[in-house]
Parts: structure tokens; C-alpha cells; sequence
């Protein structure tokens, strides 16, 4: 861990001390660039801090390792990307059914397949929603630079801690590997949120318990609590059920915990959208792109503004919605070929003209190919 | 996009082949003017095929303002330490940029407005060692384009050089100043004093 405050370090390092700085205690992986670096830095720092690190035979086991290290009480993590993400989706599934928080880093790369190592994209947007079957609502957030690598870690494992879910982190190749300087906090400014603890006497402990917030206290395996753990769809005491409205209660619970607090996980940033006809949606690294688009149209007269989503998933609608009052554009500008501009199309009232930018060569979009469309359609 | 660029900021390129140590060279750089001269800075790199023999590259982009782009469009400065980077990087280098190469392996410049300096030659017979070259070349750069300070690059050199290594680095960076320098002096005799002479 740096200890000086000021630091020059890639956003894959500022990732895994963001890690250490949330006291995760245990981290299973199988290296895979561009990814590989926050295995590398947590192999090194989490042994001299009492932690774990194991290289798993693959990403399957991986996930499963860090799912099982959560339910016994450790804060886990794994990173990875495209290939391994998709390897993980099964039992990313389970961490959702099961309710058990771990935190997942991509590093997006691109694809399909083994795809281009060590090149860009944001083609991993949708996987992030929809990689593993059935209904459920995944917190996915996302940084655009260096220093937000380190604290959307530990707000990775805040969100994933209260919430009691899997929260992935997206990153992408270009910040994984792009230095820049970074502050890093003292401890004491670093806010950790634990898991909602049982209190109840194991008898009457029930693990998956319908509370006010659907969000269930957690008891850790070893200390004292007898229950069960399934990924079949089961009632509140952790059995499986066939019961309609057991299963009903249980997929109710799942959605309603994230989508019910949505204010609390959805952050964005904007700027210069509250009068703006023209606003341009990006996130992560291309929401720098943009910035810089924006203030080059700002220069040319355009009344122009960026929405840059932190959450990704669940979408910020809200405050979306507010950024685009007076839009008559939106330009979603992406590194794939079109996937986070279906859900603005979703969201945009009909009025709205929604267009793309889309990159999908590798390489990260040039401010200008955002100015152009906005010369184009605005 | 240069109308979009703000003045203050530099975009400088660092290029040769893989193993010529450029990575570590822009780190050394961007470390320099990010931590120890507190400007904003972005450091990117390019890998892949290119790493394996071809060119490599690392780019470090100065602003006194927030960097949004990370990455280069024109290149204020370029550094070259093979014929073949100074050959596909040109282009990118605007009008009235900086050219630096290394004159052991750049023999043919594409233009003649150029900073020739033999790094790798002068590393072998004055520090013993080519591998130096890198260091050596960002001593003559902080000379020739004062973006960087000699000794916030001395800093970062000793802190972040392999542990063995640091006279050698320290030894050759100020070399590479001193060799920045008398291209300098040389450059403006033959561009700038020697027409008014006339």
C-alpha cells in the first residue's frame, strides 16, 4: 500500500489497493489481461495484512471460491475480464440467488471470445446486466479515471456489503493500464459499510428473512448459525420450495431489495445539462471523451451537456431524466456496437432524437467523432 | 482537433522498439511532472503485437488543466530511438514540434529541423551499458523542451531506478542533460542566430 499521499498509478493498481483500503480480505482469480495487475498487487498485499489470495484453476472456480469465502465472513473479490467474465456467470447467478456479497472487477477488453487482449471496449455493458439467467437485478458501476478506480472499489464493497448482492465493478483496458496521479486518503476518511449482522438467537435465526428494507441479516457460516444455502429458489428459511408464493416472495425480495433503493445506488455525474438541447451520455473512459467533446461544442455555441452514469446498472433514470428535460438530442457515445443506447432509448420520451457514436476497433473514440455528430444532429 | 486543444497542454511520445525500456521511461517522466513538479498528467501505453520487436510507444500528456483525453492526437514532442518509431510517428508530430532521436539507429530524419543525439552510442562507451539509452534520452528531453525539471527527474530516476542501478541512471540522465544542451546551442546556431549573421 502507498503511503505516500500523492501517487502516479495505473487504474488496475489503484483498483487493488482500493481492495486493501476496503478490508477485503480474500481474493481468488485466474489472471487474464488486462486484468491481470490487481491480482498481482492482492497476491503481494493481502498475506502481509492476514488475508488470502489463491490463484484458482480457472474463473469458475474463482467465483466460487470467493462466494464461499464471503459466506464464511471475508470480504472477497475477484478481477477479471471478458473471457472469465463469461465463465463466471453461473455462479455470479448463485451470489444472486444466494444473496451472498462478493464484488467483481472487469476489465473490459474486447470480444467475443478470447477477442483482442490487450485492446479496449465496453462491449461487456449488457453482459454485465444480463450474463446469467433468470430475473435479478445487478448493481454494476463503473470509473472513468484513476483515483475513481480506487474509491468505486470501495464502494463496490459497500454497496455489495449493505445490499447483500455481487457488485461488479466495470473498468476497461485503457484506464486499467493509464496513469495518473491519485491521493490517497488516510484511513480514517474511508467510510466501510459492513453487512447487517443476526442478532437473533441461532434458533430463530432465518436467513433469508422478509425485513422492511428486503434486505436479510447475514449470518456468517462459523459463527454458530445452522442454516441452509442453496441456489434453488427457496423460502425464508433457506430451503428449496415449489411454493407460488414462496417463490413469488423470493423473486419479489430480490428485485425489490435493489430497485427500491435506487437513490441510494444510483450515482451519475453531469455537467452543463440543465439547459442543454444536446446531451451526451457516455461512462467510463469514454465519458472523458466526452467531456472534453462537450467543452469543444460548448466553445463552438452548442448548448451541449454530459450525463456520465457511475451506476450502470440499475440505470440512474431519474436523475437522467432531469439532465435531458430540455433535450431535444441525446448522443450516446460507446465502445461497442450500441448496447447502453437501447436503455436510453427506453428511458428518452419520444420527443428526444437519440443517436449513437459507436467504437468497436480497439481503440478508444477521439473527442472529434463525438463533435462530428454533434455538428451532424444538432 | 487543434482547435479544440488548449494551449497548455503537451503531448509527447516516447517510441523505439520493445526492450528499449520506453514504458519505464514514461512512467519515469510522467512521475516527474505529475508528483514531484504537480502538474496533471496522463501516462498511456500501447502493447500487444506492436511490443513484441515492432515499435512501442508510451505516451505522457501535460496540462495545468484536468486531462480529459488521455490519449494523443498531436504530438507536441516525440522522442525516437529507431529508425522505424521515427518513421511511423512522424506524421503525428504537429507542425513546429519537437523531434528527438537517436542518431545510433535514426539515419535518415525526416526533416532536418531535428535533435540528432547518439544515446545508446554515448551509454555504451561513457556508462558502460546501453540499457541507460532511455534514461539518458529524457535527461537531453528535459533540456531541449523544459517541460520537466533535471532534478525532479533525478528524484524520480533514484527512487524508482533497480536497486544497483542508480549511479548508473543518475549518470547517464545528467549526461543526457549535458547532451541536451549542446544540441540546443547547436540547433539555434544553425536555425536561428546563424540567418540573422547573414
Amino acid at each position: 500500500m502507498p503511503e505516500a499521499k500523492y501517487r502516479l498509478l495505473q487504474g488496475n493498481e489503484a483498483c487493488a489497493y482500493g481492495a486493501v483500503a476496503a478490508k477485503t480480505e480474500f481474493f481468488a482469480g485466474y489472471p487474464i489481461t488486462p486484468s491481470t495487475e490487481i491480482a498481482e498487487i492482492l497476491a503481494y498485499e493481502l498475506p502481509r495484512r492476514g488475508g488470502r489470495f489463491i490463484q484458482m484453476e480457472d474463473e469458475i472456480g474463482s467465483i466460487a471460491a470467493i462466494i464461499g469465502a464471503s459466506a464464511a465472513g471475508a470480504k472477497s473479490m475477484t478481477a477479471t475480464s471478458g473471457p472469465g467474465f463469461s465463465l463466471m456467470q453461473e455462479n455470479l447467478g448463485y451470489a444472486y440467488m444466494t444473496e451472498i456479497p462478493c464484488v467483481i472487477v472487469n476489465v473490459q477488453r474486447g470480444g467475443p471470445s478470447t477477442g483482442l487482449p490487450t485492446k479496449v471496449a465496453q462491449a461487456d455493458t449488457m453482459q454485465a446486466k444480463w450474463g446469467t439467467h433468470g430475473d435479478y437485478y445487478p448493481i454494476v458501476i463503473a470509473a472513468s479515471n484513476v483515483s475513481e478506480c480506487f474509491h468505486m472499489t470501495i464502494r463496490a464493497f459497500n454497496l455489495s456489503e449493505k445490499y447483500r448482492s455481487p457488485v461488479i465493478l466495470l473498468l476497461d483496458e485503457v484506464l486499467g493500464h493509464m496513469r495518473e496521479r491519485i491521493r490517497i486518503p488516510e484511513e480514517d476518511e474511508i467510510e466501510l459499510v459492513m453487512r447487517p449482522k443476526a442478532t437473533v438467537p441461532p434458533g430463530w435465526y432465518k436467513p433469508y428473512e422478509l425485513t422492511a428494507t428486503n434486505i436479510s441479516p447475514m449470518a456468517n457460516y462459523g459463527e454458530g448459525y445452522r442454516f441452509h444455502i442453496t441456489g434453488l429458489t427457496h423460502d425464508a428459511q433457506g430451503y428449496p420450495t415449489s411454493d407460488p408464493v414462496q417463490i413469488k416472495t423470493k423473486l419479489d425480495k430480490l428485485k425489490n431489495k435493489i430497485m427500491l433503493n435506487t437513490d441510494d445506488i444510483c450515482t451519475f455525474r453531469e455537467d452543463n445539462t440543465e439547459f442543454a438541447g444536446i446531451v451526451v451520455v457516455a461512462y467510463g473512459t469514454v465519458a472523458r471523451v466526452a467531456q472534453q467533446a462537450v467543452s469543444i461544442a460548448r466553445r463552438r455555441r452548442f448548448r451541449i451537456g454530459l450525463f456520465q452514469p457511475e451506476t450502470i446498472w440499475p440505470f440512474p433514470e431519474k436523475g437522467f431524466l432531469k439532465a435531458i428535460e430540455h433535450a431535444r438530442l441525446v448522443i450516446v457515445a460507446e465502445l461497442n456496437q450500441g448496447q447502453l443506447i437501447h436503455e436510453i432509448r427506453r428511458i428518452a420520451p419520444p420527443k428526444v432524437n437519440v443517436v449513437g457514436t459507436f467504437r468497436y476497433d480497439g481503440e478508444l473514440m477521439n473527442p472529434s467523432e463525438i463533435v462530428n455528430k454533434v455538428r451532424e444532429f444538432g | 482537433m487543434s482547435e479544440s486543444k488548449d494551449t497548455k497542454r503537451i503531448e509527447i511520445r516516447l517510441s523505439g522498439s520493445g526492450g528499449q525500456g520506453l514504458i519505464f521511461a514514461g512512467i519515469l517522466l510522467a512521475e516527474a511532472i505529475g508528483i514531484y513538479g504537480d502538474k496533471n498528467v496522463a501516462q498511456t501505453q500501447s502493447y500487444g503485437p506492436e511490443a513484441r520487436g515492432g515499435a512501442s510507444r508510451s505516451d505522457v500528456v501535460i496540462s495545468e488543466d484536468i486531462i480529459f483525453y488521455p490519449k494523443t492526437t498531436e504530438l507536441d514532442i516525440l522522442l525516437a530511438l529507431t529508425q522505424e518509431a521515427c518513421d511511423s510517428y512522424y506524421p503525428a508530430l504537429k507542425g513546429g514540434g519537437t523531434l528527438i532521436v537517436d542518431s545510433t539507429y535514426v539515419s535518415q530524419v525526416p526533416t532536418d529541423k531535428v535533435y540528432s543525439i547518439p544515446f545508446t552510442r554515448i551509454a555504451r562507451e561513457k556508462i558502460g551499458t546501453p540499457v541507460v539509452a532511455n534514461v539518458m534520452s529524457l535527461g537531453a528531453l528535459a533540456a531541449i523542451t523544459k517541460v520537466v525539471k533535471l532534478d525532479e527527474l533525478e528524484q524520480v530516476v533514484l527512487s524508482r531506478a533497480p536497486r544497483g542501478t542508480e549511479d548508473k541512471n543518475k549518470a547517464a540522465l545528467n549526461e543526457g542533460f549535458e547532451l541536451g544542451e549542446k544540441a540546443v546551442k547547436d540547433y539555434r546556431a544553425k536555425f536561428i542566430d546563424a540567418p540573422r549573421r547573414q
